[in-house]
C-alpha cells in the first residue's frame, strides 16, 4: 500500500460518517421505543445534555479559549469553535433581542442529516438533532450559564432554513452583582 | 475535525441511557438492552460496509476479510490497528485488542469488570455489520479478562 491505511481518504469518510450513522440508529432505536414525538425529542435532548456537561472538558482543552465577557461573545465560540472542531461547519450567529440574551445559531449545512432526506412516516413533529440542544444546554450549564435552547426551525420540517435558538437566562450583570456581596 | 471525540461521548452516553433504560432488576433486562446495543452496532456496522472502497469486495479468503477487519476497518474506527489476530483455521478467530478506544477512558484492572459488556456490545455488533455486507454471516462476542484488553471472538456461521 502507497500510503497508510488511516490517511486515504475513503477511511477518513468512514470515521466521520461513524458518529452520523451511530446517530442515526440511535434515533431509529428511540422512534421504536417512544410512539410520540415529544418523548424522543426529549430523550435526545436528555442524552445530549448528558454529552454537552463532558463534552465541555474535551472542549476547554482543545480550544484554549479566553474568558466571555458577554453572551454575543459565548454564541459567537460556540459557532466558529466548537461547531467547527466537531462538526466541521460554522453556523452563522444573529442576536434576535436589543438586551442581547437571545441568539439563533443558523445552520446551512448539517452533517448529522447527511443521509435523511426526510423524517419517518408518522414522525412530523420529530426534532431529528434535538440532541444538539441538549450538547449546547449541558455545555453551558457546566461554566455556570443557563439556557434554554431549542430548534426554532427545521430544514427537515420543511423550513427554509436550520435555526437553533440559545436563549441565556439571567443577565450578565446580575450575576456581576451578586459576586460583589 | 474531533470526530472520533463525538463518536465516543455518544457511545458512553447511548451505553449509559440504554443499559438503565431497558433493564429491568433481572439478568433477563440485562440481556435486553445489551442485544439492543449489538442490533445498532449491526445496523451502523452494515452502513459502513456499504461505504468501503471498492477493492476490499474482491476478497478471496475468509482470513483476508478478517486481516482486513483487524487493519483497514479498526484504523477507520478507532485509530488504531487490532493488536493480534488468532484462528484455529476452522471458523473461529479471536482478534485481541490491547487498549481498546471504548474502554480506555475506564479504569485500569479489575474495578470495573461488570460494566465492560456494555462498553463492548456496540462493536460486536459493529464487527457483525460489516462482516455480513462482506458476505460472511457470524455471530461475535467479547469478553474482557482485564481492561483495557479485550478479546472479540468471531465464529463464521455455516449456512
Amino acid at each position: 500500500m502507497s500510503r497508510p491505511a488511516h490517511r486515504r481518504p475513503e477511511y477518513h469518510k468512514i470515521n466521520k460518517d461513524l458518529f452520523v450513522l451511530t446517530y442515526g440508529a440511535l434515533v431509529a432505536q428511540l422512534c421504536k421505543d417512544y410512539e410520540k414525538d415529544e418523548d424522543v425529542n426529549k430523550y435526545l435532548d436528555k442524552m445530549g445534555y448528558g454529552i454537552g456537561t463532558r463534552l465541555v472538558e474535551d472542549f476547554l482543552a482543545r480550544s484554549c479559549v479566553r474568558r466571555c465577557h458577554s453572551y454575543s461573545e459565548i454564541t459567537d465560540i460556540i459557532a466558529q469553535v466548537a461547531f467547527k472542531m466537531y462538526l466541521g461547519i460554522t453556523p452563522s450567529v444573529t442576536c434576535n433581542n436589543s438586551s442581547r440574551t437571545e441568539f439563533s445559531l443558523i445552520l446551512d449545512k448539517n452533517p448529522l442529516v447527511e443521509f435523511v432526506e426526510e423524517l419517518p412516516a408518522g414522525r412530523s413533529s420529530l426534532s431529528y438533532c434535538n440532541l444538539l440542544c441538549g450538547i449546547i444546554r449541558g455545555a453551558l450549564e457546566m461554566v455556570h450559564l443557563a439556557a434554554d435552547v431549542t430548534f426554532l426551525q427545521d430544514r427537515l420540517k420543511g423550513d427554509r432554513v436550520t435555526e437553533i435558538g440559545i436563549t441565556f437566562l439571567r443577565k450578565l450583570d446580575e450575576k456581576k452583582y451578586r459576586r460583589k456581596k | 475535525m474531533a470526530d472520533a471525540a463525538l463518536f465516543e461521548f455518544l457511545h458512553t452516553e447511548m451505553v449509559a441511557e440504554l443499559g438503565a433504560h431497558h433493564s429491568d432488576p433481572g439478568p433477563g433486562g440485562q440481556k435486553m438492552s445489551l442485544s439492543v446495543l449489538e442490533g445498532m452496532g449491526f445496523r451502523v456496522g452494515q452502513a459502513l460496509g456499504e461505504r468501503l472502497p471498492q477493492e476490499t469486495l474482491a476478497f478471496r479468503e475468509e482470513l483476508d476479510i478478517l486481516k482486513f477487519l483487524c487493519r483497514d476497518l479498526w484504523v477507520a474506527v478507532f485509530q488504531k490497528q487490532m493488536d493480534s489476530l488468532r484462528t484455529n483455521h476452522q471458523g473461529t478467530y479471536v482478534l485481541q485488542d490491547n487498549s481498546f478506544p471504548l474502554l480506555i477512558r475506564m479504569a485500569s484492572g479489575l474495578q470495573y469488570l461488570e460494566e465492560a459488556p456494555k462498553f463492548l456490545a456496540f462493536t460486536c455488533g459493529l464487527l457483525r455489520g460489516t462482516l455480513c455486507i462482506l458476505g460472511i454471516k457470524s455471530l461475535v462476542t467479547a469478553s474482557v479478562a482485564s481492561l483495557p484488553t479485550c478479546k472479540f471472538q468471531v465464529v463464521i456461521q455455516k449456512t
